[in-house]
């Protein structure tokens, strides 16, 4: 089945290990050497590793998963359960399966498990009806979740690597995306439709096991393009993805799949989208970002806040197109300094909207004390070996507040 | 570090446990091998290979050539001149059904050449008329049911027109006014109907053929939740130039391995655009490629309105045998008209050509033919016919012409379920842009006028 069972990588985390290429069909070449993230060099103080276990972006108690106000009065007084990020995903597939006989789950080799574990027993729990394999066709897939949606079903469709959504672009874009539009009085839609992708750098995924091609699902109108940055998260704007009936594409950043682990509501519950979540309250600075790159700003911020004595605010936008401009808004009328991190390409990427919706905004415009700023992949592809340069880490938003206090 | 270690103990424990006898180059992928697959029994006569289990081993080196074997017969029912060639053939109308499938098709090929000079006189901005093709649509849709969900490329009129679009509903569609279906969004021909359970039509080609094996299998889904829904298909249609897309493959593909009940129906017209089939592919038709699918094909003389029908009422049935799965049906036709309003199709092929279909075989004719045969038709319920339905044509066409234009907020409504706060934004500059220039812009046309764009 697998010609390259021999890949097991660390992925940021000192003691878990996660075979992340292990299973994926596509020829994937990989270096033999390893290259240990819990190592860092010696005189680091900024870029050192992500510690999942202390972050204070994971809920590490069970009481405050259950403290979140998002959460609804039920999962509030039911309990919580320690899950990684894959597991939470797997905990809303399941409730999704069981409470609605219209969600179908299918991709390529999600029935044994899928090769992130996100799918464990669901095709024995729910049937091979419900839970199967497809043919290694991406636009295949795309188009049979778009048909199952036109006809009032709720698909989950998988794509394995977000690198691999490509040949199914049009079909996201000309077809799913169109659907109600094109279809007007006769109300017809492929709103049931969520599509699921591993997304974003795993420190050795290079060229196609990378890509955070988020952007480019920000220019159409008629999806909403979500990604989460933890478990708690993931369970709920997963819920929410699939029960929205507008087509939704829900990117999974596949290096926390084993990393993030936290406390999770057992019951089901949603988080709504299109709101941004600010995570830290502060009022000389505003950082907004999405996914993984949370943790490096939290840590980058944290450290600034230490060095430079200032207070800086830490938004997670959620849900990044539609985008919940208000929250972002309201930040940076605050601390008058902004500054957008991502993963993916600077160019034309989700700061690129987010900085011009800024300084497009009169009231906020004129708030702004520094030019708003960038801290983002460079504008090439993910390389195998460079690819610490190029993710943005956390002296680079560190150098990026500096500069932005400096101005 | 410690990963690596542990791979190479793994593969150092995969290797040491293989008989030396057994280490050829190929031990790995064995030692790796699923085990649904079996291996190879000794002095066995066929291949156990997972991915063809019944393969006969052969030491005769032979390619197979596609020339070798014939090209896949075409079924008809009714010869060119109307007479009944197939003896086991059953016509299962009555003489006003029949009647009744001839005018639908008539209704079509008048109300074609009519839209197509409004087009020209540029009273709509598009148009594509289905001459030629007139009995693949009204045929195949005869022998669905009529809640069997359909998917259309774009010249499939006649379906529409059998299932009950009236000549307001097309014209309403055509001229984009405030009773279009679809809210005057899409261009002419881009029909879709709830009532007549038809998607509705997008220009991108082939893309609706994976969604018809997506749809055919929630079909398949709600029945075995609900085992008292009636059975139902799905059909789609798409010419044999959209064949080469790679949604085809993968709709065909994804059909088989998932067991849809869907029809797959190819109006195969010998063109797309201006390409000819022999630049479109080199095996037999489209209907050769159903077989490697392992889908259960067809190939239909289309302009056989019964053949048609026979085919796709065979095909609905077997598509529901068995938990259900697909067909593959190849109706064989000529495009007898332009592509489009938009083609001038004596650039790349001869005029005379034409009329020579038009003159030797057409599947109205063909069926006039029959029906005159029959005692059922003749030239003076011809002309009456004729006359009525240009009159009906024309009565729709100026009373769709007269209407309004749908409300310009329309232009914003249900790119989601509900408007974003950036919408209503944008619609509220919208609204103060032509408040503020209100002679750059016609919004009499429109219902409501810029009304609508308050909130």
């Amino acid at each position: 089945m697998t010609s390259h069972s021999v890949v097991l990588r660390p992925l940021g985390t000192v003691s878990k290990t996660v075979s992340a290429l292990r299973k994926c069909k596509r020829p994937v070449v990989c270096t033999l050497r390893s290259r240990n993230y819990s190592t860092h060099p010696p005189n680091a103080r900024l870029n050192l590793p992500t510690d999942y276990s202390t972050t204070s972006l994971l809920a590490h108690s069970s009481q405050t998963a259950l403290s979140n106000p998002e959460l609804s009065p039920e999962a509030k007084n039911g309990t919580a359960k320690r899950m990684n990020f894959f597991q939470a995903i797997n905990d809303a597939l399941s409730i999704a399966l069981a409470e609605d006989e219209t969600v179908l789950v299918f991709g390529e080799d999600v029935a044994f498990g899928g090769v992130f574990r996100c799918t464990m027993k669901l095709a024995e729990n729910f049937g091979g009806a419900r839970v199967f394999n497809t043919p290694l066709t991406e636009q295949g897939i795309m188009g049979f979740g778009i048909g199952l949606a036109a006809e009032g079903m709720r698909p989950v469709a998988e794509i394995q690597f977000a690198d691999y959504v490509y040949p199914a672009f049009d079909q996201l874009v000309n077809e799913a995306a169109k659907y109600r539009y094109r279809e007007g009085l006769t109300g017809r839609h492929a709103g049931g439709l969520t599509v699921r992708m591993p997304c974003g750098g795993v420190g050795h995924g290079a060229l196609y096991h990378s890509q955070s091609p988020e952007s480019l699902f920000t220019h159409i109108p008629g999806l909403r393009v979500i990604m989460p940055r933890s478990p708690l998260q993931a369970k709920g704007l997963l819920l929410s993805a699939i029960r929205s009936n507008d087509p939704c594409v829900f990117m999974e950043p596949k290096i926390l799949y084993r990393a993030a682990v936290e406390q999770v509501p057992t019951s089901p519950y949603t988080l709504p989208l299109s709101r941004a979540e600010v995570l830290k309250e502060g009022e000389d600075l505003t950082i907004i970002s999405y996914g993984q790159p949370l943790y490096t700003c939290n840590a980058a911020l944290q450290k600034a806040e230490e060095d430079l004595g200032i207070s800086i605010e830490l938004i997670d936008l959620r849900t990044i197109y539609p985008w919940d401009k208000e929250c972002i808004f309201k930040s940076v009328r605050k601390t008058g300094r902004c500054m957008v991190v991502h993963e993916s390409m600077v160019n034309a990427g989700v700061g690129a909207e987010v900085a011009a919706a800024i300084q497009e905004d009169p009231d906020t415009f004129i708030r702004l004390e520094a030019p708003v700023s960038r801290v983002a992949g460079w504008s090439i592809f993910t390389p195998l070996m460079f690819e610490k340069f190029n993710i943005p880490d956390v002296a680079r938003v560190y150098d990026g507040i500096k500069k932005l206090l400096e101005y | 570090m410690k990963a690596r270690t542990v791979s190479r103990a793994f593969l150092r424990r995969a290797v040491g446990s293989t008989p030396l006898a057994s280490r050829t180059p190929n031990f790995q992928y064995s030692a790796i091998r699923s085990a649904s697959s079996v291996s190879q029994r000794l002095g066995s006569s066929h291949v156990s290979f997972p991915g063809a289990v019944n393969s006969a081993f052969t030491s005769d080196l032979k390619f197979v050539i596609p020339s070798d074997y014939p090209t896949l017969p075409t079924y008809r029912v009714v010869d060119q001149d109307g007479n009944i060639v197939d003896r086991a053939f059953k016509p299962d109308l009555s003489d006003e059904e029949v009647i009744k499938l001839y005018k639908t098709m008539l209704t079509i090929s008048i109300m074609d050449p009519v839209m197509f000079d409004a087009q020209r006189q540029g009273r709509i901005s598009f148009y594509m008329v289905s001459a030629g093709e007139e009995a693949i649509s009204v045929g195949s849709s005869s022998a669905l049911d009529r809640e069997d969900v359909v998917f259309c490329q774009y010249r499939e009129q006649g379906i529409f027109a059998q299932r009950g679009f009236t000549l307001k509903d097309f014209m309403d569609q055509l001229f984009a006014n405030k009773h279009d279906l679809g809210k005057g969004r899409n261009m002419p021909v881009h029909y879709g109907s709830k009532e007549c359970n038809i998607h509705a039509i997008s220009s991108p080609l082939a893309t609706q053929i994976p969604q018809a094996s997506g749809a055919a299998y929630a079909l398949k889904m709600q029945r075995i939740n609900d085992p008292s829904l009636k059975p139902r298909v799905v059909a789609v249609y798409f010419g044999e130039g959209a064949a080469s897309e790679g949604d085809f493959h993968a709709a065909l593909n994804i059909a088989a391995t998932r067991s849809c009940p869907v029809i797959f129906f190819c109006r195969n017209n010998g063109y797309s655009i201006s390409t000819p089939t022999l630049e479109q592919y080199r095996g037999d038709g489209i209907a050769s490629r159903g077989i490697g699918y392992g889908i259960d094909t067809v190939r239909v003389d289309g302009n056989d309105i019964w053949a048609v029908r026979e085919v796709t009422k065979r095909a609905r049935e077997m598509a529901l045998e068995d938990g259900g799965k697909p067909v593959l049906i190849e109706a064989m036709s000529y495009r007898v008209s332009h592509h489009s309003t938009s083609d001038d199709s004596f650039a790349y092929r001869a005029r005379v050509e034409v009329e020579d279909w038009k003159r030797r075989d057409n599947p109205i004719a063909r069926l006039r033919k029959y029906m005159e045969s029959k005692g059922i038709w003749d030239e003076s319920k011809e002309k009456e016919a004729r006359e009525s339905t240009r009159r009906d044509v024309l009565k729709a066409f100026s009373e769709a012409e007269r209407e309004k234009k749908p409300p310009i907020r329309t232009m914003f409504e249900d790119i989601y379920e509900e408007l974003t706060p950036d919408l209503k934004a944008q619609m509220e500059q919208l609204n103060k842009h032509l408040e503020n220039y209100p002679n750059e812009y016609d919004l009499g046309e429109y219902e409501g006028g810029i009304d609508s764009l308050k909130s």
